[in-house]
């Protein structure tokens, strides 16, 4: 390409054409001597070099442990890290780095709540509001603080096409709901909540509305202020950065009325064996070392989304999924599980006479790595009657060419059951 | 393609799509449930065991992929008149020869075709279920086994 034109092929064009995957070296290799094609996205996303670089960076030249080393990698470990908060609270919008508690991933920071705000505010006879969507990260927690309290857990139903049953709302919002707990998107079936809507409501009636973004995090811009949303909560490796860290973002004023939940260092202001007292957030919540090279990893991370852009990102998968459900459709006996109108870039389908983890090892075989199972959403599957789907889930560095190598390997799977 | 062909043999797809003594059984003096967490396949396993302990009737019931229904399936044509001792070392070498260690497979007939999930570590598990669930319905183990 001559000099002059590069300016020419826009971002669009290149997520097109797959040109990112090139910054990422895992997508380089052959599995069963087929190329790779990533479609499991949604469980963890892989990594550009930049956030390998990153990480190798940091543990060559600048490791130390954070906050009180006076000498020089102490000081640079904790800039990085502190630097890395400070991306965290540009890409959400959070209104301070205050509000940004680093954790292990969503789960994590969902214990946090249920056992930090959930267990001091909850008292017997509340309720909890859950949905019929919830990953096992946004029910357990909840099931084991409600059973300690004696709190009731109520769940907002879903319609046939996978969508919440917002028509219910009102009804299930009653004057002992303390908490409402819902995913921005759903793991299992890519179904995209109407969040905002949820959260007013809920404020409505003075609720607290905690928002699992696992799923919505690499997929569509995240404005905590524009949500309105008193908890936002995701993990690093579904946005392109390392596993072992998260975020849960909090509304100061509920965040300064909560509790720690683990003692240690780094949480507290002054300790003697008669008495301490805790560190402001979001330290207070961050006892122990914490995941310094992984929480620069995961700033490295949102540096490279951010370069691409959001809102490119999330028009590049929505042709992805239109394309994907088309095609898939076309598959005789592909029955695509969640029909939303609003869908992010995951496909739940079940393919006739052929069963979800026999079609995962044939699949695999042609190079096309996709889920199989329940996807951590039991729930979903018995409110459907199925025990588990195959699930597609795309990132930015699919192209319709993957989608292409999916469909002709259901097609093959399907030749190699004799159907 | 040729590890795939050793996996779905032509039994197992058999097996798959016409699952034998498949059904709740009346009077079964031994059941139990088996389930994989993982994908998601349960199956519940009944027997009569005759005065002498031999197996008189076994049946199965449940969902599965291809691999744990043909396994399923297999394992009652296998267990028709087998002493308990001798299901018991029946389970004991389908086990070993599923997770790769080195069996007779002549000695297992027809069950050989399921050494085809030593080449796929992540599908052992589908093979093994009814197996386990045996072993707990030879215990009377109440609760339901899992593969995890």
């Amino acid at each position: 390409m001559q000099a002059g034109t590069a300016s020419l092929v826009t971002t669009m064009d290149r997520l097109a054409s797959g040109a990112f995957k090139a910054d990422f070296p895992i997508l380089q290799q052959q599995v069963g001597n087929k190329p790779l094609v990533y479609l499991d996205s949604g469980a963890s996303s892989q990594k550009p070099q930049v956030v390998i670089d990153a990480m190798t960076k940091y543990y060559c030249h600048d490791h130390s442990n954070v906050h009180r080393g006076v000498h020089t990698l102490s000081q640079r470990a904790t800039h990085a890290y502190e630097q890395a908060r400070q991306k965290v609270a540009d890409f959400i919008n959070a209104p301070s780095t205050d509000d940004v508690v680093f954790v292990r991933g969503t789960t994590e920071a969902i214990n946090l709540v249920a056992n930090s705000y959930g267990a001091s505010q909850l008292q017997a006879g509340d309720e909890v509001l859950i949905t019929a969507l919830e990953h096992h990260a946004n029910i357990v927690p909840w099931q084991m603080v409600c059973e300690r309290i004696g709190a009731r857990l109520r769940v907002l139903p879903i319609n046939d096409c996978g969508e919440l049953r917002l028509d219910q709302l009102d009804a299930l919002l009653s004057s002992r709901t303390r908490i409402v707990a819902v995913a921005h998107i759903s793991n299992a079936l890519g179904t995209v909540n109407p969040v905002a809507q949820i959260v007013e409501r809920a404020h409505a009636l003075g609720v607290v509305v905690l928002v699992d973004g696992a799923q919505s995090i690499p997929h569509a811009k995240i404005d905590v202020q524009a949500l309105d949303c008193d908890f936002f909560c995701f993990s690093g490796h579904k946005v392109y950065g390392p596993t072992g860290i998260g975020v849960l973002y909090g509304r100061q004023s509920l965040l300064q009325q909560m509790p720690p939940w683990q003692g240690g260092g780094d949480m507290i202001r002054v300790v003697t064996f008669e008495k301490t007292t805790y560190a402001d957030p979001p330290l207070r919540f961050e006892a122990g070392t914490p995941d310094i090279a992984e929480a620069i990893g995961l700033g490295a991370a949102l540096d490279y989304v951010s370069a691409i852009g959001l809102d490119k990102i999330a028009a590049h998968e929505k042709a992805l999924l239109e394309y994907a459900t088309a095609q898939l459709s076309s598959v005789p006996g592909l029955r695509i599980i969640g029909t939303a109108a609003h869908k992010a870039a995951v496909v739940s389908f079940l393919l006739k006479g052929i069963h979800p983890h026999d079609l995962g090892t044939i699949l695999d075989a042609e190079g096309v790595a996709i889920r199989a199972g329940h996807h951590c959403a039991m729930p979903v599957m018995q409110f459907f009657s199925i025990p588990a789907t195959a699930r597609a889930s795309f990132g930015l560095y699919n192209t319709m060419t993957d989608i292409d190598a999916l469909v002709a390997a259901l097609h093959k799977a399907r030749k190699l059951f004799g159907l | 393609m040729n590890d795939l062909r050793e996996l779905y043999q032509e039994v197992i797809f058999d097996h798959n799509r016409h699952p034998r003594n498949f059904g709740k059984l009346e009077g079964a003096t031994h059941e139990a449930d088996g389930y994989n967490p993982l994908c998601g396949d349960r199956l519940h396993l009944y027997l009569i065991l005759d005065n002498d302990k031999c197996v008189e009737r076994v049946t199965f019931e449940g969902e599965g992929c291809a691999i744990s229904t043909a396994s399923a399936s297999l394992l009652t044509e296998a267990l028709q008149g087998r002493s308990e001792a001798e299901a018991r070392a029946l389970l004991q070498d389908v086990v070993a020869m599923a997770t790769g260690n080195v069996v007779n497979t002549d000695a297992l007939g027809k069950l050989s075709v399921l050494s085809g999930v030593q080449e796929f570590p992540a599908r052992v598990k589908c093979a093994t279920l009814a197996w386990h669930t045996l072993e707990s319905a030879l215990d009377q183990n109440d609760t339901a086994v899992t593969t995890e």
